[in-house]
Protein backbone atom coordinates (compact mmCIF):
# COMPACT_ATOMS: atom_id res chain seq x y z
CA UNK A 1 0.00 0.00 0.00
CA UNK A 2 2.95 2.59 0.78
CA UNK A 3 4.16 2.66 -2.51
CA UNK A 4 0.79 3.57 -4.32
CA UNK A 5 0.08 5.86 -1.88
CA UNK A 6 3.53 7.59 -1.18
CA UNK A 7 3.36 7.77 -5.49
CA UNK A 8 -0.28 8.96 -5.74
CA UNK A 9 0.15 11.37 -2.37
CA UNK A 10 -1.74 11.85 0.93
CA UNK A 11 -5.39 10.87 1.30
CA UNK A 12 -6.25 13.57 3.49
CA UNK A 13 -9.32 15.54 2.84
CA UNK A 14 -9.13 18.19 0.46
CA UNK A 15 -7.14 21.50 1.02
CA UNK A 16 -8.66 22.63 -2.06
CA UNK A 17 -12.37 24.20 -3.54
CA UNK A 18 -14.58 22.52 -5.47
CA UNK A 19 -15.57 25.34 -6.98
CA UNK A 20 -12.75 26.25 -9.12
CA UNK A 21 -12.22 23.15 -11.19
CA UNK A 22 -9.38 22.47 -13.71
CA UNK A 23 -10.42 21.74 -17.44
CA UNK A 24 -9.23 17.80 -16.21
CA UNK A 25 -11.65 17.31 -13.74
CA UNK A 26 -14.60 19.31 -16.71
CA UNK A 27 -13.67 16.84 -19.11
CA UNK A 28 -13.68 13.55 -16.50
CA UNK A 29 -17.30 14.99 -15.52
CA UNK A 30 -18.38 15.44 -19.00
CA UNK A 31 -16.91 12.04 -20.02
CA UNK A 32 -18.72 10.56 -16.79
CA UNK A 33 -22.33 11.70 -18.28
CA UNK A 34 -21.79 10.41 -21.85
CA UNK A 35 -20.62 7.04 -20.45
CA UNK A 36 -23.75 7.26 -17.94
CA UNK A 37 -26.29 8.44 -21.29
CA UNK A 38 -24.79 5.29 -23.02
CA UNK A 39 -25.50 2.85 -20.38
CA UNK A 40 -28.80 4.23 -20.52
CA UNK A 41 -29.69 4.38 -24.07
CA UNK A 42 -27.66 0.82 -24.19
CA UNK A 43 -30.06 -0.72 -21.71
CA UNK A 44 -33.43 0.58 -22.93
CA UNK A 45 -33.39 0.48 -26.23
CA UNK A 46 -35.22 -1.95 -28.15
CA UNK A 47 -32.87 -2.47 -30.69
CA UNK A 48 -30.49 -5.26 -29.79
CA UNK A 49 -27.54 -4.69 -31.82
CA UNK A 50 -28.11 -1.27 -31.57
CA UNK A 51 -27.83 -1.70 -28.00
CA UNK A 52 -24.17 -3.46 -28.18
CA UNK A 53 -23.40 -0.74 -30.10
CA UNK A 54 -24.34 1.75 -27.49
CA UNK A 55 -22.06 -0.62 -24.90
CA UNK A 56 -19.21 0.31 -26.89
CA UNK A 57 -19.41 3.86 -26.33
CA UNK A 58 -19.66 3.06 -22.68
CA UNK A 59 -17.17 1.11 -22.22
CA UNK A 60 -15.21 3.31 -24.32
CA UNK A 61 -15.66 6.39 -22.33
CA UNK A 62 -14.76 4.31 -18.79
CA UNK A 63 -11.62 3.78 -20.50
CA UNK A 64 -11.57 7.69 -21.44
CA UNK A 65 -11.87 7.83 -17.66
CA UNK A 66 -9.27 5.84 -17.02
CA UNK A 67 -6.64 7.86 -18.87
CA UNK A 68 -7.89 11.08 -16.91
CA UNK A 69 -6.94 9.39 -13.56
CA UNK A 70 -3.76 8.78 -15.02
CA UNK A 71 -3.65 4.79 -14.99
CA UNK A 72 -2.99 4.80 -19.27
CA UNK A 73 -2.32 0.37 -18.57
CA UNK A 74 -5.55 0.10 -16.80
CA UNK A 75 -7.40 1.79 -20.18
CA UNK A 76 -5.41 0.12 -22.50
CA UNK A 77 -6.62 -3.26 -20.96
CA UNK A 78 -9.80 -1.93 -20.58
CA UNK A 79 -10.08 -1.71 -24.70
CA UNK A 80 -8.52 -4.38 -25.41
CA UNK A 81 -10.63 -7.01 -23.37
CA UNK A 82 -13.98 -5.05 -23.26
CA UNK A 83 -13.83 -3.34 -26.70
CA UNK A 84 -11.99 -5.77 -28.51
CA UNK A 85 -13.06 -9.04 -26.98
CA UNK A 86 -16.38 -8.89 -25.01
CA UNK A 87 -18.15 -6.50 -27.30
CA UNK A 88 -16.96 -8.54 -30.40
CA UNK A 89 -18.18 -11.81 -28.45
CA UNK A 90 -21.64 -10.23 -27.53
CA UNK A 91 -22.07 -9.11 -31.20
CA UNK A 92 -21.03 -12.22 -32.80
CA UNK A 93 -23.64 -14.06 -30.60
CA UNK A 94 -26.36 -11.53 -31.32
CA UNK A 95 -25.65 -12.23 -35.07
CA UNK A 96 -25.40 -15.97 -35.12
CA UNK A 97 -28.60 -15.97 -33.30
CA UNK A 98 -30.88 -13.28 -33.94
CA UNK A 99 -30.27 -9.30 -34.56
CA UNK A 100 -32.71 -7.72 -36.90
CA UNK A 101 -32.75 -4.79 -38.24
CA UNK A 102 -35.32 -2.57 -36.34
CA UNK A 103 -37.06 -3.03 -33.10
CA UNK A 104 -37.16 -6.81 -31.68
CA UNK A 105 -39.75 -6.02 -29.84
CA UNK A 106 -40.62 -10.06 -28.94
CA UNK A 107 -36.90 -10.04 -27.10
CA UNK A 108 -38.29 -7.59 -24.15
CA UNK A 109 -39.36 -10.41 -21.66
CA UNK A 110 -41.32 -8.02 -19.29
CA UNK A 111 -38.45 -8.44 -16.26
CA UNK A 112 -37.98 -4.85 -16.59
CA UNK A 113 -39.04 -3.93 -12.78
CA UNK A 114 -36.62 -6.67 -11.35
CA UNK A 115 -33.90 -5.55 -13.74
CA UNK A 116 -34.45 -2.13 -12.59
CA UNK A 117 -34.46 -3.31 -8.84
CA UNK A 118 -31.24 -5.26 -9.38
CA UNK A 119 -29.09 -2.35 -10.95
CA UNK A 120 -30.35 0.31 -8.99
CA UNK A 121 -29.20 -2.07 -5.70
CA UNK A 122 -26.13 -2.55 -7.07
CA UNK A 123 -24.90 0.87 -8.11
CA UNK A 124 -26.34 2.08 -4.84
CA UNK A 125 -24.26 -0.10 -3.03
CA UNK A 126 -21.09 0.69 -5.40
CA UNK A 127 -21.88 4.27 -4.90
CA UNK A 128 -22.19 4.26 -1.00
CA UNK A 129 -18.80 2.31 -1.04
CA UNK A 130 -16.62 4.74 -2.75
CA UNK A 131 -18.12 7.71 -1.21
CA UNK A 132 -17.46 6.12 2.12
CA UNK A 133 -14.04 5.07 0.75
CA UNK A 134 -12.71 8.59 -0.29
CA UNK A 135 -15.09 10.81 1.52
CA UNK A 136 -13.59 14.04 0.47
CA UNK A 137 -9.76 12.94 0.07
CA UNK A 138 -7.34 14.15 -3.21
CA UNK A 139 -5.82 12.26 -4.68
CA UNK A 140 -2.39 14.18 -6.92
CA UNK A 141 -2.78 12.84 -9.94
CA UNK A 142 0.61 14.75 -11.22
CA UNK A 143 2.80 12.33 -9.98
CA UNK A 144 3.65 8.59 -11.51
CA UNK A 145 0.53 6.98 -9.73
CA UNK A 146 -0.59 5.27 -13.12
CA UNK A 147 2.32 4.26 -14.63
CA UNK A 148 2.37 0.93 -15.84
CA UNK A 149 5.41 0.19 -13.65
CA UNK A 150 4.09 1.24 -10.54
CA UNK A 151 0.36 -0.66 -11.56
CA UNK A 152 2.18 -3.73 -12.11
CA UNK A 153 4.71 -4.02 -9.14
CA UNK A 154 1.41 -2.90 -7.01
CA UNK A 155 -0.83 -5.81 -9.10
CA UNK A 156 2.17 -8.23 -7.88
CA UNK A 157 3.22 -7.63 -4.72
CA UNK A 158 0.14 -6.46 -2.45
CA UNK A 159 -2.42 -8.11 -4.53
CA UNK A 160 -1.08 -11.25 -5.86
CA UNK A 161 -3.62 -13.61 -4.25
CA UNK A 162 -6.96 -12.00 -5.73
CA UNK A 163 -5.28 -11.92 -9.11
CA UNK A 164 -4.10 -15.38 -8.61
CA UNK A 165 -8.06 -16.16 -7.48
CA UNK A 166 -9.89 -14.17 -10.22
CA UNK A 167 -7.50 -16.48 -12.76
CA UNK A 168 -9.12 -19.62 -10.89
CA UNK A 169 -12.33 -18.12 -11.06
CA UNK A 170 -11.47 -17.56 -15.11
CA UNK A 171 -10.61 -21.48 -15.02
CA UNK A 172 -13.70 -22.82 -13.49
CA UNK A 173 -15.58 -20.52 -15.84
CA UNK A 174 -13.41 -22.05 -19.08
CA UNK A 175 -14.07 -25.61 -17.45
CA UNK A 176 -17.76 -25.01 -17.02
CA UNK A 177 -18.11 -24.19 -20.58
CA UNK A 178 -16.33 -26.92 -22.07
CA UNK A 179 -18.97 -29.01 -19.96
CA UNK A 180 -22.05 -27.24 -20.90
CA UNK A 181 -21.22 -27.38 -24.47
CA UNK A 182 -19.92 -31.12 -24.39
CA UNK A 183 -23.24 -32.52 -22.61
CA UNK A 184 -25.79 -32.03 -25.85
CA UNK A 185 -23.47 -33.00 -28.36
CA UNK A 186 -22.31 -36.51 -27.06
CA UNK A 187 -25.74 -38.19 -28.30
CA UNK A 188 -25.44 -40.38 -31.72
CA UNK A 189 -28.59 -39.51 -33.27
CA UNK A 190 -28.00 -35.74 -33.34
CA UNK A 191 -26.24 -36.27 -36.69
CA UNK A 192 -28.51 -36.47 -39.50
CA UNK A 193 -28.75 -40.24 -41.29
CA UNK A 194 -27.31 -40.59 -44.93
CA UNK A 195 -30.70 -40.82 -47.56
CA UNK A 196 -32.87 -39.52 -45.42
CA UNK A 197 -34.68 -36.12 -46.32
CA UNK A 198 -35.13 -33.89 -43.44
CA UNK A 199 -37.93 -31.47 -43.56
CA UNK A 200 -39.91 -29.21 -41.38
CA UNK A 201 -41.80 -32.07 -40.05
CA UNK A 202 -39.09 -33.90 -38.72
CA UNK A 203 -37.51 -31.14 -37.06
CA UNK A 204 -40.43 -30.33 -35.28
CA UNK A 205 -40.89 -33.63 -33.78
CA UNK A 206 -36.97 -33.73 -32.46
CA UNK A 207 -38.26 -30.54 -30.81
CA UNK B 1 6.06 19.29 -25.28
CA UNK B 2 4.67 22.69 -26.77
CA UNK B 3 1.74 23.05 -28.64
CA UNK B 4 3.58 23.59 -32.01
CA UNK B 5 5.49 20.30 -31.87
CA UNK B 6 2.03 18.45 -31.63
CA UNK B 7 0.63 19.84 -34.23
CA UNK B 8 3.63 19.02 -36.26
CA UNK B 9 3.65 15.44 -35.29
CA UNK B 10 0.78 14.91 -35.82
CA UNK B 11 -0.10 16.17 -39.04
CA UNK B 12 3.31 14.32 -40.07
CA UNK B 13 1.59 10.97 -39.19
CA UNK B 14 -1.70 12.15 -40.85
CA UNK B 15 0.32 12.52 -44.35
CA UNK B 16 2.31 9.46 -43.37
CA UNK B 17 -1.13 7.59 -43.08
CA UNK B 18 -2.28 9.25 -46.46
CA UNK B 19 0.57 8.12 -48.49
CA UNK B 20 2.00 4.96 -47.43
CA UNK B 21 -1.06 3.23 -47.80
CA UNK B 22 -0.95 4.50 -51.18
CA UNK B 23 2.67 3.23 -51.80
CA UNK B 24 1.76 -0.25 -50.62
CA UNK B 25 -1.19 -0.37 -52.84
CA UNK B 26 0.74 0.95 -56.12
CA UNK B 27 3.57 -2.00 -55.07
CA UNK B 28 1.05 -4.35 -55.15
CA UNK B 29 -0.34 -3.25 -58.61
CA UNK B 30 2.83 -3.57 -59.84
CA UNK B 31 4.26 -6.59 -57.97
CA UNK B 32 1.18 -8.56 -58.69
CA UNK B 33 1.17 -7.92 -62.32
CA UNK B 34 5.53 -8.97 -62.55
CA UNK B 35 4.75 -12.26 -60.93
CA UNK B 36 1.74 -13.25 -62.82
CA UNK B 37 4.21 -12.07 -66.53
CA UNK B 38 1.80 -8.98 -67.13
CA UNK B 39 3.22 -5.12 -66.86
CA UNK B 40 -0.01 -3.79 -64.93
CA UNK B 41 -0.94 -0.37 -64.90
CA UNK B 42 1.39 1.87 -67.11
CA UNK B 43 -0.76 4.63 -68.49
CA UNK B 44 -1.82 7.17 -65.23
CA UNK B 45 0.69 9.30 -64.65
CA UNK B 46 2.86 8.70 -67.36
CA UNK B 47 6.24 7.02 -66.20
CA UNK B 48 4.92 3.33 -64.87
CA UNK B 49 1.26 4.63 -64.12
CA UNK B 50 2.54 5.84 -60.82
CA UNK B 51 -0.38 7.90 -60.46
CA UNK B 52 -2.81 4.85 -60.94
CA UNK B 53 -4.14 4.83 -57.53
CA UNK B 54 -4.46 8.56 -57.60
CA UNK B 55 -6.79 7.84 -60.23
CA UNK B 56 -8.77 5.39 -58.50
CA UNK B 57 -9.50 7.94 -55.97
CA UNK B 58 -10.94 10.47 -57.67
CA UNK B 59 -12.90 8.19 -59.48
CA UNK B 60 -14.07 6.52 -56.06
CA UNK B 61 -15.20 9.83 -55.00
CA UNK B 62 -17.17 10.57 -58.55
CA UNK B 63 -18.99 7.33 -57.87
CA UNK B 64 -22.47 7.84 -55.83
CA UNK B 65 -22.91 6.95 -52.15
CA UNK B 66 -25.59 4.13 -52.08
CA UNK B 67 -27.39 3.04 -48.63
CA UNK B 68 -29.26 -0.20 -49.29
CA UNK B 69 -32.89 0.48 -48.77
CA UNK B 70 -33.21 -2.16 -45.73
CA UNK B 71 -30.03 -0.98 -44.17
CA UNK B 72 -29.44 0.42 -40.97
CA UNK B 73 -28.75 3.87 -42.15
CA UNK B 74 -26.65 5.15 -39.04
CA UNK B 75 -24.42 1.96 -38.55
CA UNK B 76 -23.71 1.52 -42.34
CA UNK B 77 -22.30 5.11 -42.61
CA UNK B 78 -20.30 5.05 -39.48
CA UNK B 79 -18.67 1.75 -40.40
CA UNK B 80 -16.03 2.97 -42.89
CA UNK B 81 -15.06 5.49 -39.85
CA UNK B 82 -14.16 2.81 -37.02
CA UNK B 83 -12.60 0.56 -39.54
CA UNK B 84 -10.28 3.46 -40.34
CA UNK B 85 -9.35 5.72 -37.67
CA UNK B 86 -8.05 2.13 -35.45
CA UNK B 87 -5.56 2.31 -37.69
CA UNK B 88 -4.77 5.77 -37.76
CA UNK B 89 -3.87 6.31 -34.22
CA UNK B 90 -2.27 2.82 -34.18
CA UNK B 91 0.38 4.90 -36.68
CA UNK B 92 0.77 7.56 -34.25
CA UNK B 93 2.56 5.85 -31.58
CA UNK B 94 4.75 3.86 -33.75
CA UNK B 95 8.24 4.55 -32.86
CA UNK B 96 10.52 5.71 -36.65
CA UNK B 97 14.02 6.99 -35.74
CA UNK B 98 16.14 7.81 -32.72
CA UNK B 99 15.70 10.16 -30.23
CA UNK B 100 12.02 10.95 -29.69
CA UNK B 101 11.05 10.19 -33.58
CA UNK B 102 7.76 9.37 -33.11
CA UNK B 103 4.26 10.41 -32.98
CA UNK B 104 3.42 10.24 -29.77
CA UNK B 105 4.93 8.29 -26.58
CA UNK B 106 2.72 6.08 -25.39
CA UNK B 107 3.95 3.95 -21.81
CA UNK B 108 2.59 0.96 -22.42
CA UNK B 109 2.40 1.16 -26.33
CA UNK B 110 2.42 -2.61 -27.25
CA UNK B 111 -1.20 -2.71 -25.37
CA UNK B 112 -2.52 0.73 -27.11
CA UNK B 113 -1.49 -0.58 -29.99
CA UNK B 114 -2.75 -4.12 -29.93
CA UNK B 115 -6.08 -2.72 -28.51
CA UNK B 116 -6.35 -0.28 -30.77
CA UNK B 117 -6.13 -2.46 -33.59
CA UNK B 118 -8.62 -5.19 -32.22
CA UNK B 119 -11.19 -1.91 -32.36
CA UNK B 120 -11.11 -2.04 -36.23
CA UNK B 121 -12.82 -5.10 -36.59
CA UNK B 122 -16.03 -3.69 -34.99
CA UNK B 123 -16.03 -1.37 -38.04
CA UNK B 124 -16.30 -5.01 -40.43
CA UNK B 125 -19.00 -5.98 -38.24
CA UNK B 126 -20.87 -3.14 -38.07
CA UNK B 127 -20.53 -3.17 -42.18
CA UNK B 128 -21.39 -6.45 -42.17
CA UNK B 129 -24.75 -6.05 -40.28
CA UNK B 130 -25.96 -3.02 -40.86
CA UNK B 131 -25.95 -4.39 -44.89
CA UNK B 132 -29.00 -6.05 -44.38
CA UNK B 133 -27.49 -8.75 -46.74
CA UNK B 134 -26.82 -12.12 -46.17
CA UNK B 135 -23.60 -12.51 -47.57
CA UNK B 136 -22.50 -9.21 -45.54
CA UNK B 137 -23.27 -11.01 -42.40
CA UNK B 138 -21.77 -14.45 -43.21
CA UNK B 139 -18.49 -12.24 -44.20
CA UNK B 140 -19.15 -10.19 -40.73
CA UNK B 141 -19.29 -13.41 -38.12
CA UNK B 142 -16.24 -15.01 -40.44
CA UNK B 143 -14.45 -11.54 -39.48
CA UNK B 144 -15.20 -11.91 -36.13
CA UNK B 145 -14.45 -15.87 -35.41
CA UNK B 146 -10.97 -15.14 -36.97
CA UNK B 147 -10.41 -12.16 -34.80
CA UNK B 148 -11.06 -13.93 -31.50
CA UNK B 149 -9.07 -16.58 -32.87
CA UNK B 150 -5.91 -14.95 -34.04
CA UNK B 151 -5.86 -12.02 -31.37
CA UNK B 152 -4.33 -14.59 -28.51
CA UNK B 153 -1.23 -15.83 -30.53
CA UNK B 154 -0.81 -12.56 -31.29
CA UNK B 155 -0.65 -10.80 -28.01
CA UNK B 156 1.42 -13.97 -26.30
CA UNK B 157 3.75 -13.16 -29.60
CA UNK B 158 4.04 -9.81 -28.60
CA UNK B 159 3.86 -10.47 -24.58
CA UNK B 160 7.52 -12.82 -25.46
CA UNK B 161 9.11 -9.58 -26.90
CA UNK B 162 7.89 -7.36 -23.71
CA UNK B 163 9.17 -9.93 -21.79
CA UNK B 164 12.92 -9.93 -23.78
CA UNK B 165 12.81 -6.43 -23.38
CA UNK B 166 11.66 -5.55 -19.81
CA UNK B 167 9.66 -3.03 -21.29
CA UNK B 168 5.85 -2.50 -22.86
CA UNK B 169 6.87 0.98 -24.43
CA UNK B 170 7.35 0.95 -27.97
CA UNK B 171 10.78 3.13 -28.39
CA UNK B 172 11.84 1.34 -25.08
CA UNK B 173 12.01 -1.81 -26.62
CA UNK B 174 13.58 -0.84 -29.84
CA UNK B 175 16.15 0.51 -27.76
CA UNK B 176 16.86 -2.96 -25.62
CA UNK B 177 17.19 -4.45 -29.01
CA UNK B 178 20.47 -6.43 -29.77
CA UNK B 179 20.99 -8.71 -33.03
CA UNK B 180 20.66 -11.71 -31.21
CA UNK B 181 17.09 -11.27 -30.34
CA UNK B 182 16.46 -11.89 -34.15
CA UNK B 183 17.26 -15.98 -34.21
CA UNK B 184 15.88 -15.67 -30.71
CA UNK B 185 12.32 -13.91 -30.99
CA UNK B 186 12.18 -16.05 -34.67
CA UNK B 187 9.03 -17.99 -33.61
CA UNK B 188 6.62 -15.27 -32.26
CA UNK B 189 8.23 -12.92 -35.18
CA UNK B 190 6.37 -15.74 -37.56
CA UNK B 191 3.48 -16.21 -35.11
CA UNK B 192 2.96 -12.37 -35.29
CA UNK B 193 2.95 -11.79 -38.50
CA UNK B 194 0.59 -14.36 -39.47
CA UNK B 195 -1.81 -13.62 -37.06
CA UNK B 196 -1.26 -10.21 -37.81
CA UNK B 197 -2.16 -10.81 -41.40
CA UNK B 198 -4.99 -13.07 -40.17
CA UNK B 199 -6.19 -10.09 -38.63
CA UNK B 200 -6.19 -7.94 -41.45
CA UNK B 201 -7.93 -10.43 -43.73
CA UNK B 202 -5.03 -10.77 -46.34
CA UNK B 203 -4.79 -13.80 -48.46
CA UNK B 204 -4.14 -16.43 -47.58
CA UNK B 205 -6.53 -15.31 -44.88
CA UNK B 206 -9.22 -13.89 -46.82
CA UNK B 207 -12.08 -15.66 -46.07
CA UNK B 208 -14.03 -13.16 -44.81
CA UNK B 209 -14.01 -11.73 -48.51
CA UNK B 210 -13.99 -15.00 -50.23
CA UNK B 211 -15.28 -13.07 -53.67
CA UNK B 212 -15.85 -16.65 -55.28
CA UNK B 213 -18.13 -17.15 -51.99
CA UNK B 214 -19.57 -14.54 -50.29
CA UNK B 215 -19.05 -11.74 -53.36
CA UNK B 216 -17.03 -9.44 -50.61
CA UNK B 217 -17.82 -10.20 -47.64
CA UNK B 218 -19.17 -7.08 -45.29
CA UNK B 219 -18.16 -4.56 -47.86
CA UNK B 220 -20.72 -6.05 -50.63
CA UNK B 221 -23.34 -2.88 -50.66
CA UNK B 222 -20.71 -0.57 -50.34
CA UNK B 223 -19.94 1.93 -53.19
CA UNK B 224 -17.94 4.95 -53.79
CA UNK B 225 -15.58 6.87 -51.27
CA UNK B 226 -17.28 4.55 -48.28
CA UNK B 227 -15.60 1.81 -50.09
CA UNK B 228 -12.28 3.58 -51.07
CA UNK B 229 -12.35 3.94 -47.20
CA UNK B 230 -12.49 0.54 -46.60
CA UNK B 231 -9.66 -0.35 -48.75
CA UNK B 232 -7.39 2.47 -47.55
CA UNK B 233 -8.30 0.87 -43.90
CA UNK B 234 -6.87 -2.64 -45.26
CA UNK B 235 -3.79 -1.30 -47.07
CA UNK B 236 -3.10 1.31 -43.98
CA UNK B 237 -3.33 -1.92 -41.61
CA UNK B 238 -0.93 -3.71 -43.90
CA UNK B 239 1.59 -0.52 -43.09
CA UNK B 240 1.37 -0.84 -39.64
CA UNK B 241 1.30 -4.41 -39.23
CA UNK B 242 4.70 -4.48 -41.27
CA UNK B 243 5.72 -1.48 -39.04
CA UNK B 244 4.77 -3.28 -35.58
CA UNK B 245 6.63 -6.38 -36.99
CA UNK B 246 9.97 -4.62 -37.48
CA UNK B 247 10.16 -1.99 -34.22
CA UNK B 248 9.30 -5.24 -32.38
CA UNK B 249 10.96 -8.15 -33.87
CA UNK B 250 13.10 -6.28 -36.24
CA UNK B 251 14.93 -3.92 -34.62
CA UNK B 252 13.34 -0.87 -35.73
CA UNK B 253 15.75 2.33 -36.65
CA UNK B 254 18.75 -0.67 -35.90
CA UNK B 255 21.65 -0.42 -38.76
CA UNK B 256 24.82 0.99 -39.94
CA UNK B 257 24.66 5.07 -39.56
CA UNK B 258 21.72 4.76 -37.45
CA UNK B 259 22.16 7.69 -35.82
CA UNK B 260 21.72 9.84 -39.18
CA UNK B 261 19.80 7.22 -41.22
CA UNK B 262 17.32 5.29 -38.69
CA UNK B 263 14.09 6.48 -40.19
CA UNK B 264 15.05 4.99 -43.44
CA UNK B 265 16.21 1.60 -41.94
CA UNK B 266 12.62 1.76 -40.10
CA UNK B 267 10.87 2.54 -44.05
CA UNK B 268 13.03 0.02 -45.32
CA UNK B 269 12.23 -3.47 -43.38
CA UNK B 270 8.60 -2.14 -43.21
CA UNK B 271 8.32 -2.12 -47.04
CA UNK B 272 10.75 -5.34 -47.38
CA UNK B 273 7.51 -7.11 -45.08
CA UNK B 274 5.23 -5.30 -46.85
CA UNK B 275 6.57 -6.83 -50.10
CA UNK B 276 6.37 -10.19 -48.27
CA UNK B 277 2.64 -9.71 -47.40
CA UNK B 278 2.19 -8.78 -51.46
CA UNK B 279 4.14 -11.91 -51.83
CA UNK B 280 2.10 -14.44 -49.77
CA UNK B 281 -0.95 -13.05 -51.36
CA UNK B 282 0.71 -13.79 -55.21
CA UNK B 283 2.06 -17.42 -54.11
CA UNK B 284 -1.09 -19.05 -51.22
CA UNK B 285 -4.15 -20.29 -52.53
CA UNK B 286 -7.17 -19.29 -49.53
CA UNK B 287 -7.32 -21.55 -46.45
CA UNK B 288 -11.09 -23.23 -45.94
CA UNK B 289 -12.54 -21.93 -42.68
CA UNK B 290 -11.70 -24.67 -40.73
CA UNK B 291 -8.01 -25.01 -41.64
CA UNK B 292 -7.81 -21.51 -40.58
CA UNK B 293 -9.42 -21.92 -36.70
CA UNK B 294 -7.13 -25.46 -36.64
CA UNK B 295 -4.34 -23.45 -37.85
CA UNK B 296 -4.88 -20.95 -34.92
CA UNK B 297 -5.42 -22.67 -32.19
CA UNK B 298 -3.19 -26.22 -33.18
CA UNK B 299 -0.25 -24.29 -34.40
CA UNK B 300 0.10 -20.80 -33.99
CA UNK B 301 -0.83 -20.61 -30.00
CA UNK B 302 1.61 -23.87 -29.25
CA UNK B 303 4.39 -22.01 -31.11
CA UNK B 304 3.69 -18.22 -29.15
CA UNK B 305 3.57 -20.47 -25.96
CA UNK B 306 6.26 -22.23 -26.74
CA UNK B 307 8.25 -18.82 -27.58
CA UNK B 308 7.04 -17.05 -24.36
CA UNK B 309 8.76 -20.08 -22.35
CA UNK B 310 11.76 -19.97 -24.83
CA UNK B 311 12.46 -16.41 -23.72
CA UNK B 312 11.61 -16.72 -20.29
CA UNK B 313 14.33 -19.57 -19.77
CA UNK B 314 17.05 -17.42 -21.67
CA UNK B 315 16.20 -14.40 -19.79
CA UNK B 316 16.50 -16.03 -16.66
CA UNK B 317 19.64 -17.24 -17.95
CA UNK B 318 21.45 -14.35 -18.79
CA UNK B 319 20.25 -12.32 -16.47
Amino acid sequence: MSTLLAAAGSLEPAARSYLSPTGQEIVFLLVGALVLGAAVVSVTTRQLVHAALWLVVALGGLAVEFLLLTAEFVAWVQVLVYLGSVVVLVLFGLMLTRAPIGRSPEADSGNRPAALAVGAASAATLVTLVVDAFRSSWIDLSGAAGTTRLTGEYLFSHWVLPFEALSVLLLAALVGAIVLSRAKGGSADAKPRAGKLRTGLTKQKER
Amino acid sequence: MNLLDTLLRCVGTLVAFLVLPLVVGQAEHKVMAHMQGRLGPMYAGGFHGWAQLVADGVKFVQKENVVPAGADRRVFQLAPAVALLPYLLVLLVIPVGPDGMVGQVVDAGIFFVLAVMGIGVLGSLMAGWASANKFSLLGALRTAAQLMSYELPMLLAAASVAMAAGTVSLPGIVDAFHWWWVPWQLIGAFVFFTAGLAELQRPPFDMPVADSEIIFGAYTEYTGLRFALFLLSEYAGIVVLCGLTTVLFLGGWHGPFEDGLGWLWTLVKTFALAFVVLWLRVTYPRLREDQLMRFAWTVLIPLALAQLALTGIIKVAIS
